[in-house]
């Protein structure tokens, strides 16, 4: 199979799963709650006004043409109504994504610099003390309840401590006296480009709990994950005639093995992300973070199915997209990689 | 590590047997930690099983309040201390015990079953059979995990049947990939062209002579998943899914006991997280233990 077609291949199965996902969302919101309409009215709603509502919302329709108008309100970027909030799901998404993609993405970072060279290390020293204590702490970070130690790190460093804030993204003084202009949505970024460091520490400071919590899962996949291939990667040959030419372990380790043993971590990158969005929305909850994390456990609150789904939705559709030019990336730089081999063989 | 070389003394004074190589009690002489989480699952379980006997504060367990003794510090008579309606925090954790194992071991139990057949059949029938069965699997791949389980359980009443529900809807797919892998490599074994050519069912082909073959590995899975099982019941209890007040569940504990953590009053969450934390980890030590004993790559390796 050649590269092109491979890519082919690839997107082609990303639409199947696409389509799925449209159908399953469409089937879980619009016939298992029984009657939307009640839903968006409340319980007190007359039948004539349940009725109007229902033909409002196109629920009196047959239900191959609701999927069709709900495929095309989507393409057309409409994402329905908050029952909450009134507003259009899509302005409200767009305005709390950058609070959370700030988050996942710090806490994938601190990840892979923290577990790649306790991964690699805990390879080198297989079996020795290093190796089992790290053992014992990334089994420990896999068991950890997020929300759980979320509270905990905020009654020693907030209330017992007084070193962190409590939660949020700013505190108000620095709102007021050092407001940040937004651009991009991620305050670490937009505080940086106006040069406005108040406002970057506070941000910064804002986001050291919350990010630990989240990445607290992710270090342990990565350590795992790096110890495991570069356990494989240490007794390949190459790797021997390297140390009898005389380089130093570390070299061997960190420039040598690391390199090839860091493709399977790429793998795990796109489940990571998985990991940490759904993670968020228990940490934005602990931690007052306005993000979409938090928009969703309002909307479990108060039962508002369509920002539930629109959530799930434009999630699952980055996720996939994720996935997609991870498997992209991983081909265009492994060369050993079968293409279109069938990943679940 | 004084308290290893002392656990080790005493260890090596019980009387030695001729141990089998593999066999489970050798697999839990090398392995101390595994031993300790099973130790502790096992105890875990019957106090759960006993808990109406063992706790004064039964009825408060099961979530009758009890105003007068709201939010005591811990102390001889509430070792854990009280919640905000006076109930006693270590009979909370006895009662949330039950409903957390018994959740974890039906998702499991579930999500084996349906992945197992469903595995099973996509990889012995091959053709559009497997190939439909395996893209619903990449469809429900797909979602990031809990957050499909989050959307439904949210749309459904809360309780703990929906919760199981809707966490069994997203969990299933792993075993099917792992079981249909299992399958394609018996599938052309001896024993089952025999069966094959002597004319013996299909279903029960897969059911006598695939399914036995296959299903180590996954039981092997399904073990290490019960931790995270047990902690996405819980996150999404946190979340004020799941289990509805009274009943008792550690993660919704942990939501009660939130907002009193600002006054002081730490207690209230932190004993319940705890209990589900070290439970989660006791299922997760296990299943890794397991995992390295079983895989072939790592068997000779020390613990």
């Amino acid at each position: 199979m050649s590269r092109g077609e491979y890519l082919l291949r690839r997107l082609g199965l990303g639409i199947v799963v696409i389509i799925g996902v449209l159908m399953i969302t469409f089937i879980v919101s619009y016939i298992i709650p029984g009657d939307p309409a009640r839903l968006y009215l409340g319980s007190r709603a007359t039948p004539e006004k349940l009725a109007q509502a229902r033909h409002e919302l196109g629920l009196d329709q047959p239900i191959p043409l609701q999927f069709v108008s709900y495929i095309s309100r989507l393409v057309h970027g409409e994402l329905g109504i908050s029952f909450r909030t009134k507003r259009p799901i899509l302005d409200d998404i767009k305005i709390r994504l950058p609070a959370t993609l700030e988050l996942v993405i710090s806490s994938m970072l601190l990840a892979l610099f923290v577990g790649l060279p306790i991964g690699v290390l805990g390879a080198a020293r297989r079996g020795k003390i290093f190796d089992q204590v790290s053992r014992l702490i990334t089994i420990g970070g896999v068991s950890i309840p997020s929300f759980w130690l979320a509270l905990i790190l905020q009654l020693f460093f907030f209330l017992y401590l007084r070193w962190l804030p409590l939660g949020g993204r700013l505190i108000n003084e620095v709102i007021m006296s050092h407001p940040i202009q937004i651009k991009t949505g991620f305050y670490l970024i937009d505080a940086a480009i106006s040069g406005n460091w108040v406002a970057w520490w506070d941000a910064f400071i804002h986001l050291i709990l919350p990010v630990a919590v989240l990445a607290t899962y992710p270090i342990s996949l990565v350590v795992r994950m790096t110890r495991a291939s570069m356990i494989e990667v240490l007794s390949e040959t190459y790797i021997t005639s390297a140390r009898a030419s005389g380089l130093t372990e570390r070299e061997i380790l960190f420039k040598l093995a690391l390199k090839n043993a860091f493709i399977p971590t790429l793998t795990i990158l796109g489940l990571l992300f998985a990991y940490s969005i759904t993670g968020s929305v228990l940490v934005e909850v602990v931690f007052s973070l306005p993000g979409l994390g938090s928009y969703m456990a309002d909307a479990i609150l108060s039962t508002d199915i369509y920002v539930l789904f629109a959530v799930t939705l434009v999630v699952t559709l980055i996720y996939i997209i994720v996935n997609l030019v991870i498997d992209l990336i991983q081909a265009a730089i492994d060369p050993r990689i079968r293409l279109g081999g069938r990943e679940d063989l | 590590m004084a308290f290893s070389k002392i656990a080790k003394r005493l260890l090596n004074r019980f009387p030695t047997f001729e141990i089998e190589q593999g066999s489970t009690i050798w697999f839990f002489r090398r392995d101390r930690i595994a031993l300790i989480s099973l130790a502790f699952i096992v105890i875990l379980s019957i106090l759960a099983i006993l808990a109406p006997l063992i706790t004064p504060y039964a009825n408060e367990g099961l979530g009758e309040p009890n105003i007068l003794q709201k939010l005591q510090t811990p102390s001889v008579v509430h070792p854990f201390g009280t919640d905000s309606l006076g109930r006693d925090i270590l009979a909370r954790i006895l009662f949330g015990a039950r409903t957390s194992l018994i959740a974890g071991l039906i998702i499991v139990a579930a999500a084996v079953l349906i992945g197992t057949i469903s595995g099973a059949v996509a990889g012995y029938f091959g053709g559009w059979i497997d190939e439909v069965i395996m893209r619903v699997t990449d469809i429900f791949l797909a979602f990031p995990p809990l957050l499909l389980a989050m959307t439904v359980a949210a749309v459904l009443e809360p309780s703990l049947k929906n919760a199981i529900l809707a966490i069994t809807l997203t969990w299933w797919p792993w075993y099917t990939r792992l079981a249909r892998a299992q399958t394609v490599s018996v599938r052309e074994r001896d024993y089952v062209k025999a069966a094959h050519g002597m004319g013996v069912k299909n279903f029960t082909i897969i059911l006598r002579h695939i399914v036995p073959n296959i299903i180590t590995p996954i039981l092997v899975q399904g073990t290490l998943d019960i931790g995270a099982a047990i902690i996405t019941v819980s996150s999404l209890s946190f979340l004020g899914l799941g289990v509805p007040p009274p009943t008792a569940e550690w993660g919704a504990m942990v939501r009660e006991g939130r907002e009193y953590i600002q006054i002081g009053k730490w207690w209230i969450p932190t004993f319940p997280g705890l209990a589900l934390f070290l439970t989660t980890m006791a299922f997760n030590f296990l299943g890794d233990s397991i995992q390295v004993v079983t895989n072939p790559k790592t068997r000779g390796e020390t613990l």
